[in-house]
């Protein structure tokens, strides 16, 4: 897939969050075959010096990065964060958060849209981490996003696709912009339904960093992934109320008598 | 001068950011920067002039999701 010019070859995107210790981080990456993992920044402390560590840890891998905003709840917050992301890891990807309600961390859209049209006119490609929602979408795309993030439910409740209607119609509405599952997954076979959907892939960091083997766990969400995206190709069938046998009719022996 | 580095107050010497970024050692770590709210890129910390009061935010790579 194609994602603001850049070929990337794996569907999965990670989180570098909550894992159990560095060293599970980085076999759980690798177990993923992700080709984009997402960072944040956070104030350096003085002595400890815990972030220069961590980007050594994250450089080793050699790894794309996609900086986030997350925690940022107004407009100026979270472009003063981009600027400082596109400095510090020398890329303009963000992961535009703008958080609106502390309880759901739902996207403030209002907030995001604009965020997204400051950024975007300041040369930075914009993913946003938005609602399901049309319009917000639409707003999205004419502020200059050319890949959109929807949440498939609230962030680290592992809920999967909370409503399946919505995502759909997104996909169906935007056939040729990258959408990206982001938030909410749960299971690998919540990130398969995404893909079976035809979202061109998910991102996800709770799911895998909070499993009881976060490398294992990591493994099995690239296989779902693969999966859901290989039967998407493949074009699954019609669902439907009523039974329909599969083993031919025609030619059965009567054996009733 | 009293300035507010990462919400706490230090007593620092220094005229501009970038003097206050190697008194506090930061010289040659990957950090990036704001003043009072606003973003300063590296290569303007040398000509940014710090006055008593003033906020500073420096900010590394960390986790996330």
């Amino acid at each position: 897939m194609e994602l603001y010019g850049v070929e990337i070859a794996s569907r999965l995107l990670l989180g570098t969050a909550q894992y159990p210790s560095p060293a599970i981080l980085a076999d759980a990456v690798r177990a993923s075959k992700a080709d984009i993992v997402t960072v944040s920044l956070r104030r350096e402390s003085g002595r400890l010096r815990e972030g220069q560590d961590f980007w050594a840890l994250i450089r080793a891998l050699k790894l794309r990065v996609l900086p986030n905003t997350a925690g940022c709840h107004s407009v100026k917050e979270a472009v003063t964060t981009a600027q400082m992301a596109r400095e510090i890891f020398a890329t303009n990807w963000i992961k535009l958060e703008v958080i609106g309600e502390a309880d759901t961390l739902q996207p403030d859209v209002f907030g995001l849209v604009e965020a997204a049209r400051i950024l975007s006119e300041d040369g930075f490609a914009v993913f946003p981490y938005m609602t399901e929602d049309l319009v917000v979408a639409e707003r999205l795309v004419e502020a200059g996003c050319r890949v959109l993030m929807p949440w498939g439910a609230p962030i680290g409740s592992g809920k999967g696709l909370n409503n399946l209607f919505g995502l759909r119609a997104l996909r169906a509405h935007f056939p040729d912009i990258p959408l990206v599952v982001d938030a909410g997954i749960g299971l690998p076979s919540h990130a398969a339904a995404a893909m079976e959907l035809g979202y061109d892939a998910v991102l996800l960091n709770t799911a895998v960093a909070k499993a009881g083997d976060p490398v294992a766990m990591a493994q099995a969400f690239a296989g779902a992934v693969e999966a859901g995206r290989a039967a998407y190709l493949a074009g699954p069938m019609e669902a439907r109320d009523m039974a329909a046998p599969s083993t031919p009719v025609l030619g059965r022996p009567v054996l009733a008598r | 001068m009293k300035i507010i580095v990462n919400g706490a107050e230090l007593e620092l010497g220094a005229a501009t950011l970038a003097e206050a970024l190697a008194a506090l050692d930061y010289a040659d770590a990957v950090v990036a920067t704001a003043l009072n709210g606003h973003f300063v890129a590296t290569r303007a910390r040398a000509t940014t002039l710090l006055a008593e009061g003033d906020q500073i935010e420096i900010v590394a790579p960390r986790q996330g999701g």
